[in-house]
């Protein structure tokens, strides 16, 4: 590369997170995944339900305690926070997730929704220093200031989506993991709420986990995407190479199965079916450099397989 | 050759409720021709799922629909039906997918029992005779082992599984007309691919007319045969597949068309619709969507448009389609789509 090397934001390495570890029923929700995201890029997390992508999402925040394995935030290692450290980590580190019904408190006012973190930190020295916060963060989300004296039910999913991104930009994280944001949404606001997450992360710098399952948005809105299925990663790389030229046959799988708003197009896909046996075979597998930045999760033979069959 | 099988005309469908009448349906009329697929879109809160629910009669109590309101099937209104005679309607001559396949089957039923139970209402088949042909049809609805898992519960099937069990319920009678609820919005898109295919097949085989709602257009460009816009209530757009997705005319489908990325759809060209659908309770006079829509003209905010032809089968409801309106440029992404639609248009000629 010619450009000096991004700076290494969040750093996965080999991390495993099983549950009932040891048991019969054993899940292997994360299984030995390594990867970075660098600073203030969008890295986009996609797979099947099951795949473990919202897992990882928690696991990096501490909401799940991971088996084995290190990650490190901006070069330290966070694998075990707890109490104080921990609190001060969240403060750099805030996630929307999924369900803006779900999410909010309904008993809450948005106002205090959004200054919770605040309050937590101490961010603020008095009320009317919270107040004004509160009021600039709305604005910034694209919601008025009289909307801060409401409760979460008098508002749409989009606006609700909102105030969730409100919620976590409160405390001014460098790092934000959005769990399927804009799944609950319809149409045409998930193009707003895209719009915005884009608008902010340029505005404050952050760097996002994307976790979805709608791909073409993950597409859209990604520099860099990680495919996972059953606990692993299978390929990452640039947004343009995995979904053109795409080198594991579960992401080519994945993308043939995508609907296209075209129906000269749609006519003609055919939806690849995927052969499980390349993940169940039991032989050693691992992260090989296909291409330069283009990562795949395969043997020797399969990666030099892979690299011949790729679409140019 | 349009051979109607069903008529919808001129329906309304308020709902009374503590804040006021909501005006759910505002005069949709629509045809369903035999073997077709007709594919409803809009978002949530434009109608397409209070359309069906009234199809199949299953509309809360407080609905209120005018006797003007007509929806013809077999030389039969089916609003003058009663319950008991829409009884023998539902689920045996229009049958039903739903979208989330975990509340619309019964989760202390065995599967295979839930779809002999049709066959044993509508058919008066023996219970012996109604398995063994629920078992025919879990096989052709592609669940693998279907002896092994006729006596199993909901619960232990996974979502795709369980859609598969939900559409041999619906097609267990043989409908003629099927009514699919976003039936794959639940879904991985890989398992959304199995369904859909396994729908295009059946029907197929069937030859059933299918109402498919959803919001998802990419699904819609690879199923349906006509599209039907609805926004606030009402269809604003409606023609053959190619018409829509080649050819748009209203503001509100070029809206929807580019707030959907395709995946090469490049970064800062995803275009939102501004604003949110209005209250229903209290619909603005003039077009509904004028508020959100950067082409609106003067006249939108005074009077509705009505449906301006645009082919035999392609109609808007939208004043730009009137000879007195300014011409517009519309988005680059939409005109690029209209090159496409001349582009096809010609080749069209020349076979």
């Amino acid at each position: 590369m010619t450009e000096e090397t991004p700076k290494k934001l969040v750093e996965l390495k080999d991390l495993q997170l099983y549950f009932n570890k040891g048991k019969a029923n054993e899940v292997r929700a994360i299984d030995h995944v390594t990867f970075d995201i660098y600073e203030g890029e969008i890295f986009g997390l996609v797979g099947e339900s099951g795949s473990g992508k919202t897992t990882i999402g928690r696991a990096i925040l501490k909401l799940h305690e991971p088996t084995a394995g290190e990650i490190l935030f901006n070069g330290e290692d966070v694998t075990h926070l707890k109490g104080k450290a921990l609190l001060e980590f969240r403060k750099s580190a805030q996630m929307i997730f999924q369900d803006p019904q779900a999410s909010l408190n309904g008993r809450m006012k948005v106002r205090d929704i959004i200054a919770e973190g605040i309050d937590i930190n101490k961010l603020a020295k008095n009320k009317s220093e919270r107040d004004e916060k509160v009021q600039q963060l709305l604005k910034l989300v694209g919601l008025n200031e009289d909307h801060a004296s409401r409760y979460p039910h008098e508002f749409s999913g989009g606006q609700r989506q909102r105030i969730g991104i409100a919620r976590a930009l409160a405390v001014d994280p460098k790092f934000i993991i959005a769990d399927e944001p804009i799944s609950a949404l319809d149409v045409s606001i998930q193009a707003q709420v895209v719009n915005l997450m884009k608008e902010l992360q340029k505005r404050h710098s952050l760097t996002y986990l994307f976790i979805a399952h709608d791909l073409s948005m993950v597409k859209y809105i990604s520099d860099r995407i990680g495919v996972m299925h059953w606990g692993k990663l299978l390929e990452i790389g640039s947004a343009d190479a995995v979904y053109n030229h795409p080198l594991h046959p579960y992401t080519k799988s994945l993308l043939s199965a995508i609907p296209v708003p075209d129906p000269e197009v749609e006519s003609l896909r055919k939806h690849v079916a995927y052969d499980t046996t390349v993940e169940t075979d039991g032989k050693e597998r691992h992260m090989i450099e296909a291409n330069p930045g283009h990562f795949v999760l395969a043997t020797d033979e399969e990666a030099a397989l892979y690299k011949s069959q790729q679409s140019l | 050759m349009s051979n109607p099988i069903l008529k919808v005309e001129n329906l309304h469908v308020n709902f009374n409720t503590y804040a006021g009448t909501v005006q759910a349906i505002r005069d949709v009329s629509f045809d369903l021709n035999q073997g077709e697929t007709l594919a409803i879109v809009g978002e949530s809160g434009s109608g397409k799922s209070v359309t069906t629910k009234t199809l199949m009669g299953l509309n809360a109590k407080n609905a209120l629909i005018p006797d003007n309101s007509r929806l013809m099937f077999k030389d039969r209104n089916l609003l003058d039906l009663t319950e008991e005679e829409w009884q023998s309607v539902r689920g045996n001559e229009i049958a039903m997918i739903f979208q989330d396949p975990m509340t619309s089957l019964d989760p202390t039923m065995r599967i295979g029992m839930q779809i002999a139970e049709p066959l044993m209402k509508h058919r008066k088949m023996k219970k012996e005779a109604a398995l063994a042909r629920a078992l025919e049809l879990m096989k052709g609805v592609g669940i693998p082992n279907a002896e092994e898992h006729i006596n199993d519960y909901p619960h232990q099937w996974s979502g795709g599984m369980r859609q598969r069990a939900v559409i041999a319920i619906a097609l267990a009678v043989d409908p003629e007309i099927l009514i699919a609820d976003e039936p794959t919005t639940a879904l991985d898109v890989t398992i959304q691919a199995q369904i859909l295919n396994l729908m295009k097949e059946l029907q197929k085989d069937t030859g059933s007319s299918i109402i498919f709602i959803t919001h998802d257009l990419g699904v819609v460009a690879g199923m349906a045969n006509r599209v039907a816009v609805m926004y606030a209530g009402k269809i604003v757009e409606y023609g053959t597949v190619d018409e829509i997705f080649f050819n748009p005319q209203h503001p509100y489908t070029w809206g929807l068309l580019n707030s959907m990325p395709t995946t090469d759809t490049k970064v800062g060209s995803l275009v939102a619709i501004p604003g949110t659908p209005p209250d229903l309770l209290d619909p603005p006079t003039g077009d509904a969507f004028a508020s959100r829509n950067e082409y609106a003209l003067a006249i939108d905010l005074k009077e509705e448009p009505p449906f301006f032809r645009v082919s035999d089968t392609h109609y808007a409801a939208t004043w730009l389609l009137d000879e007195r309106a300014p011409k517009v440029t519309p988005p680059v992404q939409i005109q690029k789509r209209w090159t496409r639609w001349l582009e096809i248009q010609g080749q069209g000629a020349q076979s």
